[in-house]
């Protein structure tokens, strides 16, 4: 049964899938995300390290740095794209990115508040006598 | 036969001709893909919360080093040009496959293979030293859990290098049907994945580590 090839309905797309049968565009589509990506990659290092920006801003242009090239692997190495058939990607990726922030936001807010509400140590242990 | 009745007939052959331009179930490259993808979703989510308990305890040194005296950025900058070639040839052993090109893509599979050897080989070397120095999981609540996110992704691309080497000795025992095709499509997914978990590890550990 398995050996039976089947009918590929090139209209369909999965997630790592390519629209294109041709290798041309798709090794573009490949040499582009690995070209994005290696820029981003050293922006992110350049600006960790560098003294030429304002400090504070540091952190803030590293988390964006991230997120566009988490953005770039998605598009060009994932393959997911904004087209009728990858509907379905999309939306399962939008739940689970709302699930990671959750997760994080939620945790960072509850534990500092937690923190900071909490006895100082040294009190605790005078209690404890 | 009423209005009521007759507009009924009219909606209802509407209906019928919506049923039989329907193109029927997706094909089961497709369905493989995105239930593949729930997973590697699924997946995301258990990284998120080692990286909400990493940003929790991240100050928690328990007078111990932070990781500003113990990262060495130039050792992650080698990682991560490991992981992301490793990725780009990932993404041509697919192109291999799907022109059936037997030896380009045991080519690719296998400099993908050397990719992530060598970053596994980089990250032993780092975590090694760390507890060289005293800066074991052990050591406080904030190397307990760098050791468990950094070291949770090492043990992925570890289980991903099996998976890799089973693909290659499959396609060469079994050729390139279509069972494995989806296999490969899974494979190909999960190692890219793998990358971009390493794109938010090198970001919030390595670099906002040592930039604070």
């Amino acid at each position: 049964m398995s050996e039976l090839h089947e009918l590929h309905d090139y209209r369909d797309v999965a997630p790592g899938d390519e629209e294109e049968v041709r290798v041309g565009p798709r090794l573009l589509g490949y040499v582009v995300g690995l070209g994005l990506a290696i820029v981003l990659t050293i922006t992110s290092f350049f600006v960790a390290g560098t003294d030429l920006v304002w400090q504070p801003s540091i952190p803030v242009a590293l988390v964006v740095l991230a997120m566009a090239q988490m953005g770039v692997h998605l598009v060009f190495f994932l393959h997911i794209t904004t087209g009728a058939d990858n509907t379905n990607n999309v939306l399962a990726l939008a739940f689970g990115l709302l699930i990671v922030f959750l997760v994080i936001g939620g945790s960072l807010w509850i534990m500092s508040n937690l923190n900071h509400n909490m006895m100082p140590m040294d009190q605790i242990m005078q209690m404890q006598r | 036969m009423t209005d009521a009745t007759l507009a009924f007939a009219e909606a209802d052959a509407h209906m019928q001709g919506a049923v039989v331009a329907h193109d029927g179930p997706a094909p089961k490259r497709i369905v493989t893909g995105y239930g593949f993808w729930i997973f590697l979703l699924s997946d995301i989510v258990m990284f998120s919360c080692f990286f909400a308990s990493y940003a929790v305890l991240l100050g928690q040194t328990a007078g111990g080093p932070s990781g500003a005296q113990l990262f060495d950025l130039k050792g992650v900058a080698a990682e991560t040009a490991c992981l992301l070639l490793s990725s780009f040839t990932c993404g041509l052993a697919s192109i291999a496959a799907d022109v059936r090109s037997a030896r380009w893509y045991q080519a690719a599979m296998a400099a993908t293979c050397v990719l992530g050897l060598a970053f596994l080989a980089l990250e032993g070397h780092e975590f090694a030293g760390l507890v060289a120095r005293g800066a074991g999981p052990t050591r406080s609540a904030f190397l307990s859990a760098f050791f468990a996110l950094v070291g949770c992704h090492g043990m992925h691309v570890s289980a991903g290098i099996l998976w890799l080497l089973t693909m290659m000795a499959q396609v060469f025992a079994k050729g390139f049907r279509a069972d494995i095709m989806r296999r490969l499509l899974c494979f190909a997914l999960f190692w890219h994945a793998l990358d971009i978990i390493w794109v938010a590890i090198f970001s919030v550990v390595y670099l906002l580590g040592s930039a604070a």
